[in-house]
């Protein structure tokens, strides 16, 4: 289990109350319609503090990654996928990818993922994302 | 500041580099200090104005017996010494005092009393970043790399290119950390670290520092050293997370920093003679290249296989060998300076003949801030 857990702030909980019932929340403006990402109680965009979170569908692509050969004590052994993806309402984030051969020939820059949630502990459960199954839609 | 109305008068590294566990941290700083003292004639009670990073001011000038009218912690990464010096010549100029110290000592390899970052998981990088494995600034600030090289068409060849480009000067540099050339062949086959940078497109990891000392130029004409002027700055900042900056193919900290450093001194980019680009990672002089604009976008990769960077080359980079086969204590900016001045003195190892004006630039952190600062020996 990694030991580097997130410590929620006021400014966050709602995100991470979230990601433990299986939703990544994001908050869009009221005033001005953008999506932003880390949550924050003002829009980055245009300061207003009128904001909305809503469920993001989850969707992604991958946009830059690298493969850790030297992982950190709490990570394992193997080597693993740090990534960056831009999810389908614009913003980005970082994760693993996971469901896949941690390999260059498996991570294909701008191919399509999905969200999956793991429990860490009793408080945090992560977002991390997987090649999108097409077949698992129908 | 009025360009070229402030001068660097002195300007010295520690005395030994490498692996130094004779001294602190903080001894680094100060043993950099007293070369660079020594360097300009001048003694403690001469400095009103003393800016570091990593250790707090206070440290350093206590230490050496300093009463400063005026200082400087800023802390934006291994770029924190550009912006003390823009900092400094604005001081200066604004008269908050006279004779700036700016020092910079770390004892990267051999942990010798390290100034320490408290991990706070609380931080944006705590809950946003570190629970997915990141730490060490390889696992942090190579993540835009790989959408640069699909975007550009640059390769891990060209990479590996710019590190023998630049093992090649440090082989000129008795005081360079690394002694033996190596190939495209020899970097590609070096271990891998983090996909796609392998070690020998990693800096080094060393002891080391480095004191610069500025005042008017007015005043500069009265020291035994060549002033070496400052013609103009700039310091920018995007964001405090790596997964927050904008376009991973360019770094606005990086096009602020340079739009402001060349409007201040006035000139254009075929009026530089000499290159310094702070290289962490063997990317990051190819997004500089580009967001300084010596090249177009996607382009910095014929810079180098057309060697313009080399020995012999039309604009000479990373002259010291860089980052990557020179020293890198951790916040590099310091010798990129050093070297900078040392070209507009005249005394480098691998002295540009009839070099007039350097352009030295810094990466923070995780991309996360830029200063540039453009040196000229011209008065």
């Amino acid at each position: 289990m990694r030991s580097a857990r997130p410590l929620p702030t006021p400014e966050t909980q709602n995100f991470w109350d979230g990601c433990r019932a299986g939703e990544l929340r994001l908050q869009r403006c009221r005033a001005c319609h953008q999506v932003y990402f880390p949550p924050r109680p003002f829009c980055p965009h245009c300061t207003s503090r009128d904001l909305d979170a809503f469920t993001a569908s989850g969707r992604a692509t991958l946009y830059s990654y690298i493969i850790n050969h030297r992982p950190r004590p709490d990570m394992g052994t193997e080597p693993h996928s740090i990534a960056v993806v831009t999810l389908e309402e614009g913003p980005r984030m970082m994760t693993n990818i996971i469901g896949c051969p941690q390999t260059p020939e498996a991570l294909q820059l701008d191919m399509e993922l999905q969200v999956v949630f793991e429990v860490q502990n009793e408080t945090i459960t992560l977002p991390f994302f997987k090649p999108l199954s097409h077949e698992a839609e129908v | 500041m009025k360009s070229k109305s402030i001068a660097v008068v002195g300007a010295a590294e520690t005395t030994r580099m490498g692996v130094v566990p004779e001294l602190s941290n903080l001894g680094l700083n100060l043993d950099a200090a007293l070369n660079a003292m020594a360097d300009a004639g001048l003694i403690p009670k001469d400095i009103d104005g003393v800016a570091t990073a990593g250790e707090h001011p206070w440290s350093v000038a206590a230490s050496l017996g300093i009463t400063p009218k005026w200082v400087d912690g800023t802390n934006v990464g291994g770029c924190s010494y550009m912006l003390h010096v823009r900092h400094a010549a604005a001081a200066i100029a604004a008269g908050y005092c006279t004779t700036v110290l700016i020092t910079h000592g770390e004892s990267g390899r051999s942990q010798v009393a390290p100034a320490r970052y408290a991990e706070n998981p609380a931080s944006l990088f705590g809950q946003f970043e570190a629970p997915y494995g990141l730490g060490v600034p390889v696992t942090q600030v190579t993540l835009p790399a790989m959408r640069y090289l699909k975007e550009t068409g640059t390769t891990e060849e060209d990479l590996a290119l710019l590190a023998v480009i630049q093992r090649e000067w440090a082989l000129k540099n008795p005081r360079a950390q690394t002694k033996v050339p190596i190939t495209v062949d020899e970097v590609l086959g070096s271990p891998m670290i983090c996909y796609p940078f392998r070690r020998l497109l990693c800096c080094l990891v060393t002891d080391g520092g480095g004191a610069l000392i500025l005042t008017s130029a007015e005043r500069a004409k009265d020291f035994p050293t060549k002033p070496v002027y400052i013609m103009g700055t700039g310091e920018g900042v995007e964001h405090p997370i790596v997964s927050m900056m904008h376009d991973f193919t360019t770094s606005r900290a990086f096009r602020l920093s340079g739009e402001a450093a060349f409007g201040s001194a006035g000139i254009t980019h075929t009026d530089v003679d000499h290159l310094m680009l702070y290289d962490p990672f063997a990317h990051v002089p190819f997004y500089a290249l580009e967001d300084l604009g010596f090249c177009k976008r996607g382009e910095a990769k014929y810079f180098y296989r057309e060697r313009r960077a080399a020995i012999g080359g039309a604009l000479p980079v990373n002259t010291n060998g860089g980052g990557l086969s020179y020293q890198h204590s951790g916040m590099y900016g310091m010798f990129a300076l050093q070297e900078s001045v040392r070209q507009m003195r005249g005394a480098a190892a691998a002295q540009i003949e009839g070099a007039k004006i350097s352009v030295c630039h810094g990466i923070g952190s995780m991309f996360s801030a830029a200063g540039t600062i453009i040196f000229t020996n011209e008065a």
